[in-house]
């Protein structure tokens, strides 16, 4: 052990004497941020957005923020921080434009395109009603999702294991796999008692199919000789299954996973539109219906992060648990 | 480590084959042979001719068409841990370390606890105590080979079956890892099956060589090798050895 971890630290050894430097990018970026903050502050709004001042106020700390960075990092010591800086200039510029475009000269058509400032409204003055459906819709994703994934697992291991359970299990699979999950949402909305619970059962089918699917395959494919091995060893046919066959397959349970967690968001939001009295499915809605289109773009970007975050989230997992994965990592 | 009560094998009248497109392919044929506890047989035959099949029927991973595998008078049916087999490829567990993998027998045979300095002990045998938490993919080839002995060894098998376990090292790893399964084999005191591609190996380690013809394969030849360990490759007797096998094995190939 201590040989490996050894090896791998020979190459920071000498990191200590750096000669002082600046941040080139964050000296760049407090200027795009600045630009957009300027702007926002000194050229009249053509219509009032609420929220500009503050916007403003907002975008200035940023860029001194960068500014203070520009002077005090290191830029050999914080890779990440250099590696990210061309998307903070970016990014200044395209709230600049943004700002100019829709507050200040107002070329793009007015009802549906809002300024950076009318988002930033709307986190102000509706964040409770938005985390209320932040709330809703975590329940119900989450719940589905995993109840979805529980399921679709044990059910894989099932079908990939159990000739019988194959037998019986495998037609129904590849009869109902390829439905996409919002082909049922007319039965399902029919067939349980509240709409939330539809909801859930479609989250969790459109999750769980595909984790079914793939563990089922995924185990069905272990090379024998794994098997042979255990059995020489003399494990029983319970240290198969946990040890060797769920271990072999979990790289292909991760494609399952990946892929009904892109399903479940699809399902999720189509549900919500239909019949949830709260959730940020339901948030788009309502305010598409009211031409509230700030509203629409402040949920849209709320969903985005959320749905990035949890895929994220869903990497990390994985890199964890297939470190010893060739490649991965 | 401690000595182990050597298993007695006996392979009797044993004919085995697969079913290969709905075709019988015949591998063994009406194959008989006794190996005393604790003695050290190495087969040798063309490739393909059914030496890793004669293993597998030994490790009890498959029961043969015709006759019986007796493991002391015992007809054996099923795997057991009292004899393992290590594989020719080394098949380690790529989602399990190193030392994962050499600590899976006593694991999944529930027998762990207290055993981590046997599985110490077994890593520091092949030459792996500092490798314990590396995973399979980060070893050379040569080290896998050794952590499967490793993880067999653990085990304290009474019969080893080794399928060219040494067919992948270079000729310096080679010559040290004969040198310690020769080391184990006598401090242990376990029966070896060792399968060989290399005749100076089998005339080097084992007290029997045995050799196959095609397949399907019978026995044509027996050679006991009557020589005190550590033997020398220069050693006149085995010079003679090595030619008639060699001599042996070339009429073989020509057919
Ligand atoms: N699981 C199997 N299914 C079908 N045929 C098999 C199977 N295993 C082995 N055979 C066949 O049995 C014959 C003998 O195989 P075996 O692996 O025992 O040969 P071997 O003597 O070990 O060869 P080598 O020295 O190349 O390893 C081969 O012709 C092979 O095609
Ligand atoms: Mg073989």
């Amino acid at each position: 052990m201590s040989d490996i971890s050894e090896r791998g630290q020979g190459h920071y050894a000498s990191a200590d004497v750096v000669p002082f430097q600046i941040w080139r990018g964050g000296l760049w970026a407090a200027l795009s941020w600045g630009s957009a903050s300027a702007v926002t502050w000194f050229l009249p709004d053509v219509i009032q957005w609420g929220a500009t001042g503050g916007f403003a106020i907002l975008t200035g700390v940023i860029a001194l923020v960068f500014l203070a960075l520009a002077f005090l990092v290191t830029p050999a010591r914080n890779p990440g921080l250099v590696h990210y800086g061309p998307w903070f200039i970016v990014l200044g510029l395209w709230l600049l434009i943004w700002e100019v475009v829709t507050a200040k000269l107002g070329w793009l058509p007015k009802p549906f395109f809002s300024p950076p400032q009318g988002l930033l409204h709307v986190y102000l003055s509706d964040w409770d009603r938005l985390l209320l459906c932040i709330a809703y819709t975590g329940r119900l994703w989450g719940l589905g999702f995993f109840f979805g994934i529980s399921v679709g697992f044990l059910a894989g291991i099932g079908l990939g294991w159990s000739k019988r359970f194959a037998y019986w299990g495998m037609p129904f699979l590849k009869l109902i796999g390829p439905v996409p999950a919002s082909a049922w949402i007319p039965c399902a909305f029919f067939v349980f008692p509240t709409t939330f619970q539809a909801s859930v059962f479609l989250v969790a089918l459109a999750s769980g199919i595909p984790v079914a699917i793939l563990t089922a395959s995924g185990i069905s494919q272990v090379s024998r000789s794994y098997y042979d091995v255990a059995r020489t060893l003399g494990a029983g046919n319970r240290w198969q299954v946990t040890k060797i066959a769920i271990p072999a397959a979990l790289p292909n349970v991760f494609v399952g996973l990946f892929m009904g967690l892109y399903y479940s968001f699809a399902v999720l939001v189509v549900a919500e539109m239909l019949g949830a009295k709260f959730g940020l499915g339901w948030y788009l809605q309502f305010n598409t219906a009211y031409s509230a289109y700030a509203n629409v773009y402040a949920g849209l970007l709320i969903m985005a992060l959320l749905c990035a975050g949890l895929v994220r989230l869903l990497f990390v997992i994985r890199d964890r648990l297939l470190g010893w994965q060739k490649g991965i990592v | 480590m401690s000595a182990v009560t050597p298993l007695g094998l006996k392979f009797d009248h044993i004919s085995h084959g697969y079913d290969i497109g709905g075709s019988l392919l015949p591998v063994l044929e009406n194959v008989s042979l006794n190996i005393a506890p604790g003695e050290f047989v190495a087969l040798l035959g063309p490739s393909g001719c059914g030496k890793s099949t004669l293993l597998r029927l030994a490790a009890g991973l498959e029961t043969p068409g015709k006759g019986q595998v007796l493991a002391d008078t015992q007809p054996i049916t099923a795997p057991g841990p009292d004899r393992i087999l290590v594989f020719q490829e080394a098949t380690l567990f790529p989602w399990r370390t190193v030392r994962g993998n050499v600590q899976a027998g006593p694991e999944a045979r529930g027998e762990l606890t207290g055993k981590t300095d046997r599985v110490d002990e077994a890593l520091r045998l092949v030459g792996l105590e500092n490798f314990g938490e590396a995973w399979p993919h980060q070893l050379s080839g040569g080290m896998a080979q050794r952590a499967a002995i490793a993880r067999a060894l653990v085990n304290d098998p009474r019969l080893l079956l080794l399928d060219e376990p040494l067919g992948k090292l270079d000729s310096l790893t080679r010559l040290n890892l004969q040198k310690d399964l020769i080391r184990l084999w006598q401090d242990r005191g376990f029966t070896a099956i060792l399968v060989t591609h290399d005749v100076e190996e089998a005339l080097l380690l084992a007290d029997r060589v045995i050799l196959f013809s095609p397949r399907p394969a019978q026995i044509v030849e027996e050679l006991l090798v009557d020589r005190p360990h550590p033997r020398r490759r220069d050693d006149p007797a085995l010079i003679a050895l090595r030619g008639r096998l060699l001599a042996r094995l070339g009429v073989l190939e020509d057919v």
